[in-house]
């Protein structure tokens, strides 16, 4: 049977399905790949509309951390982490930065004092084009291993709608089905957070790779330490909403802020999939270079509005590491970035005249 | 034997036509699946993307001048009007969408201010200044795009299918080389 001319209805009608079949079942991989099929798979989508349905939605803004200042200054290697990684980072040379200073509320409204964590993200432009962008907290350990946890954890604190807060025993089953939240919460009872931006300590949480010249690789963590000695935040810090912003002016206009990067190198044994676990103290640190910043720039006036710090964004010298927080991180990022920026971009449509 | 060549696209071609037909077909699932994920894959699926769409750049121009230096093989001319339009219609808007996906994606992490890296240190110049305005219109563009190529391609299939299935009137074995 090889003219078509005498192919039977029914033959043809069998070849059709084929065809019909074959296309759904292509058509059908593409929407389970693109997560249609599955509404309870965790997409950064759905992780992004749990938390705009706990906070609402502040258009415009970040999905988390939301309040927060422009910094720019300027990066300087001293060479000491060179043998560790090839990133021209590390060398003996100024680097532009451009960072952000912000507090944990997904609310750009909300005062400073609001919630206990800061935290400190940074792009260094590097010479030849690349970047090293990192977004960093002034905590211990990450409150969470996993980006499943912090779901969950968005599922458990919506606000009871009789009390405007979340159920203390849906929150209390939450934390006991998840065992990883219990270093961050162990840890935050007998924390104070610093009396400004400028005397904290910012740490990545999450492991990273060096990769030196040779192609050698050394798991790292790593902080932005600074110079001021650490001062408890007081009562009377809390009399201005925006305590931190103007603080922080403040201590601008006087003069710089410096910080230093601290590396911590992994030992073999030492955990680099779990940020909620710490390493131990006796790791060798080295002081890679000193952060110098010069000016605060408010946020909807500075260049930082429009960075999303992916932490995955990297130069040539380091990598991201086995982590699942960081894959997670960088798409939640960039799907916040991409509803901002179209909310800016709509709204500054609209207000034309 | 000057033949062949009006029956058959030529080699260079039927080649191309399927590799990029598997690497595009490739992308396009990459594509929604990063986008949709937070496990671990995402962050080698996205170093994977960005190189692979440049290559298909690549790719895409050598496929035009293949296309625009040999003869193609003609329609059958029973074929309908109407299936005859569709067919060009439809190619060429593969074409511009070879094209335009690539461009658009390297277009949409110029504006959005991120550096174009294809590999860890391999990095290409942006294609326009930052800007969230015209990152804000590309994003979503290079979305948009995904769903009308993925679309096309799949009716570029079934009707390659019916040719090949149905009418077996030599459309399907002209890409396919084969004498069936």
């Amino acid at each position: 049977m090889t003219d078509s001319n005498r192919t039977g209805f029914g033959n043809t009608a069998a070849r059709l399905l084929t065809i019909g079949g074959l296309i759904s079942a292509v058509a059908s991989a593409f929407a389970w790949t693109a997560g249609w099929l599955d509404p309870t798979r965790l997409t950064p989508q759905r992780l992004i509309d749990q938390v705009e349905h706990n906070i609402g939605v502040h258009a415009g803004y970040r999905r988390a951390h939301a309040k927060g200042m422009c910094v720019t200054g300027y990066f300087e290697g001293n060479g000491q982490a060179s043998a560790y990684s090839r990133a021209s980072v590390f060398t003996a040379e100024r680097i532009p930065v451009l960072g952000r200073f912000a507090t944990a509320n997904g609310n750009p409204h909300s005062t400073d004092d609001s919630v206990p964590v800061r935290s400190l993200a940074l792009r260094f432009d590097l010479p030849d084009g690349q970047q090293w962008r990192t977004a960093m907290n002034a905590i211990a350990v990450a409150p969470f291993a996993t980006p499943q946890t912090f779901y969950d954890q968005a599922v458990a604190s919506r606000p009871d709608p009789a009390t405007g807060k979340p159920d203390p025993a849906v929150m209390q089953a939450f934390f006991d089905a998840h065992p990883d939240t219990l270093p961050f919460r162990t840890w935050i009872k007998s924390f104070t957070p610093s009396s400004s931006w400028a005397n904290g300590t910012y740490n990545g949480l999450d492991a990273f790779r060096l990769l030196n010249a040779q192609g050698n690789s050394q798991a790292v963590r790593w902080s932005m330490v600074s110079e001021l000695p650490y001062a408890p935040l007081a009562d009377t810090d809390k009399t201005d909403p925006d305590f931190l912003h103007r603080d922080l002016q403040r201590r601008l206009n006087q003069g710089e802020l410096r910080f230093h990067l601290i590396l911590t190198l992994a030992a073999a044994s030492d955990p680099t999939n779990n940020a909620t676990l710490a390493w131990p103290a006796e790791r060798q640190q080295i002081d890679a270079g000193t952060l110098v910043l010069q000016q605060a720039i408010s946020q909807d006036e500075g260049a930082c509005r429009d960075v999303n710090y992916d932490p995955t964004i990297l130069p040539d010298g380091i990598a991201t590491s086995d982590d699942p927080l960081l894959g997670a991180r960088s798409a939640v990022y960039s799907e916040s970035f991409n509803r901002r920026t179209f909310e800016n971009a709509s709204a500054s449509t609209s207000t034309r005249p | 034997m000057k033949s062949p060549a009006t029956h058959y696209f030529h080699p260079l071609a039927r080649s191309l036509h399927w590799s990029m037909a598997v690497l595009i077909i490739a992308m396009l699932f990459i594509g929604v699946g990063m986008v949709a994920s937070v496990s671990p894959h995402h962050a080698w699926l996205v170093a994977l993307h960005k190189p692979l769409g440049i290559a298909l750049l690549g790719l895409a121009m050598l496929r035009l001048i293949v296309r625009l230096t040999h003869s193609t093989p003609p329609l059958p001319t029973d074929l309908p009007g109407w299936q005859k339009l569709a067919a060009k219609l439809s190619h060429y808007l593969l074409y511009v969408l070879m094209f335009a996906q690539p461009l658009v994606g390297w277009a949409m992490l110029s504006a959005g201010g991120y550096p174009i890296m294809l590999g860890s240190s391999l990095q290409l110049p942006p294609l326009l200044a930052q800007n969230i305005q015209s990152y804000a219109l590309l994003r979503p563009t290079h979305t948009w795009l995904a769903y009308l190529f993925f679309a096309t391609i799949l009716v570029h299939a079934a009707a390659g299918l019916f040719h090949g299935l149905i009418r077996r009137d030599g459309v399907f074995t002209s890409m396919t080389g084969s004498r069936h």
